[in-house]
């Protein structure tokens, strides 16, 4: 559905060793992936990998210096008429859910929003009313939400009402960009219980953006490591064990670790009692 | 927020204030006790009576019914140049802001050729282009004061563009104007709010200057600048001629100044999210 061939990003630097340099930080380098319609692709790399960067470039927030974007064989940063497919079939769920939303916007407000982006493909919604309380029953909350505020609901129930604004714009494809990684465990393993409820009833396609390898193994069924702007290795989730790359393995290792070091712990405390 | 402002003292009394203002110019023509207009050169420089509670000018006028008189081009020319300027800088500041690129690089340089002049000489230098009169000064001083506003508004429009729920409008490609009128515009209003109150009270001070310079306001419509003008010729032997409207112009710039600051408290986006 989505294919991103040898795309290369750079950013002017802010440190310029002459007076008005033009040196740049490349941050992604020849990156290829495809999405296929139907699947939930996740992207793993460590904070400075260069994986929400291309996520925005996914969005069509950011114009690649190289490299091409297509969406069902148009590319997006070609003409408009790339752009507006793209912003017809994709909508997007942020990490930071306390600016994800409008403070000035009670929840209606923000899935109107949403409905007005679905209208706009020539979907005539009839009973916004309806509508509206079907979307927030989708992400398991209550027309009582309505008139409230961002600030009165607690991270999870923002978070899921970013979700339900974000099915609201009837997409093809949701980018995730660690938007489960701000919320405790438990909440998290209730949205992505959520996610994968919705990806079936909805037939969506995700593309999952993350730091954690735990949810992806939950939800995604392709992976690609990003290492410092490059691929490293890409996947499916069932053969993630026999990865050949040094850094997945390092990520690997790291949760058995943690895992171990819990066991022990369990074990110390049983001793201990 | 209504909360928030009624626990505003200093909010609620200089709003109270400035509408108290604005009231006493508005019904100036039924509470003034004499025609501003009245010359009575055989009671002129009176002291306080019951007939001139403020006392007489230099023609014999009634002081207190100019005063009152006085508050309509004083205040309402003030507002009128704020709302040019609030109005210019915020469309230009929230175009720089939001479109960035060229859009930004022509707005912010033509901001950048007004700000390197010195903004009272261009003021004067505006009027004596188009003449001396009313409108003239309005236009200078919207024009000179745009710049100021445009690069305060494109800074506080930047804090926001790249939030997360512009991000996604423009993800999902809601149109430009909705995400200007109804995220942006709505987001930036308390920082507006603020700069508009403190802008009538630079305003107030800009008109009277200049009237007091004989460049605004003309002889005979009272206008407190105009009034500090006529009586500066008599400081030495009648300095009470100058300090009513002086001081009634001290208040009221300070009122609105006093009054930004009270409002930004109120407006504060922080507790807002709180």
């Amino acid at each position: 559905m989505i294919t991103v061939e040898h795309v290369c990003v750079s950013f002017r630097s802010e440190h310029q060793k002459k007076w008005f340099g033009s040196s740049r930080t490349q941050v992604l380098f020849d990156v290829n992936l495809t999405i296929p319609k139907g699947s939930c692709v996740g992207i793993l790399g460590e904070s400075g990998s260069g994986k929400s960067t291309l996520g925005r470039v996914i969005c069509g927030l950011l114009k690649p210096d190289s490299g091409n974007v297509s969406i069902d064989g148009v590319s997006i940063y070609g003409d408009k008429k790339g752009k507006k497919l793209l912003q017809q079939k994709l909508s997007v769920v942020f990490q930071d859910y306390t600016t994800s939303a409008n403070p000035r916007f009670s929840m209606k407000e923000i899935l109107l929003e949403g409905i007005r982006a679905r209208e706009r493909k020539g979907e005539q919604v009839k009973d916004v009313d309806a509508e509206l309380s079907h979307l927030l029953s989708l992400v398991g909350l209550d027309d009582s939400f309505l008139p409230r505020f961002p600030h009165e609901l607690s991270g999870g129930q923002l978070q899921r009402v970013c979700i339900a604004r974000a099915v609201a714009c009837k997409p093809e494809l949701i980018l995730f960009d660690e938007a489960i990684s701000s919320l405790d465990a438990h909440t998290q393993v209730q949205i992505m219980d959520l996610l994968q409820e919705l990806k079936e009833k909805l037939s969506l396609t995700y593309l999952f953006i993350t730091h954690d390898l735990t949810s992806i193994t939950y939800l995604c069924d392709e992976v690609l490591f990003l290492y410092h702007g490059h691929v490293t290795d890409h996947r499916p989730v069932s053969t993630l064990s026999q990865t050949t790359d040094d850094y997945a393995k390092k990520l690997l290792q790291s949760i058995f670790i943690y895992d171990n070091e819990k066991l022990d712990e369990a074990a110390a405390t049983a001793a201990g009692l | 927020m209504a909360q928030r402002f009624w626990k505003n003292k200093t909010a609620v009394g200089t709003v109270f204030f400035v509408v108290l203002i604005a009231l006493l110019g508005i019904l100036a023509p039924w509470i003034a006790p004499n025609d501003p207009y009245a010359a009575d050169i055989l009671h002129k420089y009176e002291s306080m009576s019951a007939q001139f509670p403020l006392g007489t000018d230099h023609l014999g006028r009634c002081l207190l019914s100019r005063l009152l008189y006085g508050i309509r081009p004083t205040l309402g020319l003030a507002i009128l140049t704020m709302l040019g300027t609030i109005g210019l800088g915020a469309l230009m500041g929230l175009l720089a802001g939001y479109f960035r690129g060229w859009v930004e690089e022509i707005i912010m340089r033509v901001v950048d050729v007004m700000l390197s002049f010195p903004s009272q000489v261009m003021v004067f230098a505006v009027v004596a282009l188009l003449g001396v009169s009313v409108q003239n000064v309005v236009l200078a001083n919207v024009f000179i004061k745009w710049a100021w506003y445009a690069r305060m508004i494109r800074t506080g429009v930047m804090q926001y563009r790249d939030k997360n729920f512009i991000q996604f409008s423009r993800c999902i490609g809601t149109p430009e104007w909705f995400i200007l009128a109804r995220h942006l515009l709505p987001s930036i209003a308390a920082d507006l709010a603020v700069l508009a109150s403190l802008d009538v009270g630079w305003a107030i001070i800009n008109i009277s200057t200049l009237s007091f310079l004989g460049l605004g306001v003309q002889a005979p419509t009272p206008e407190w600048g105009a009034m500090l003008n006529e009586a500066k010729n008599v400081l030495t032997s009648n300095p009470s001629q100058m300090v009513i409207p002086g001081v009634a112009i001290v208040a009221l710039v300070s009122v609105f100044n006093l009054m930004g600051d009270a409002l930004r408290d109120v407006l504060d986006p922080k507790e807002v999210v709180e």
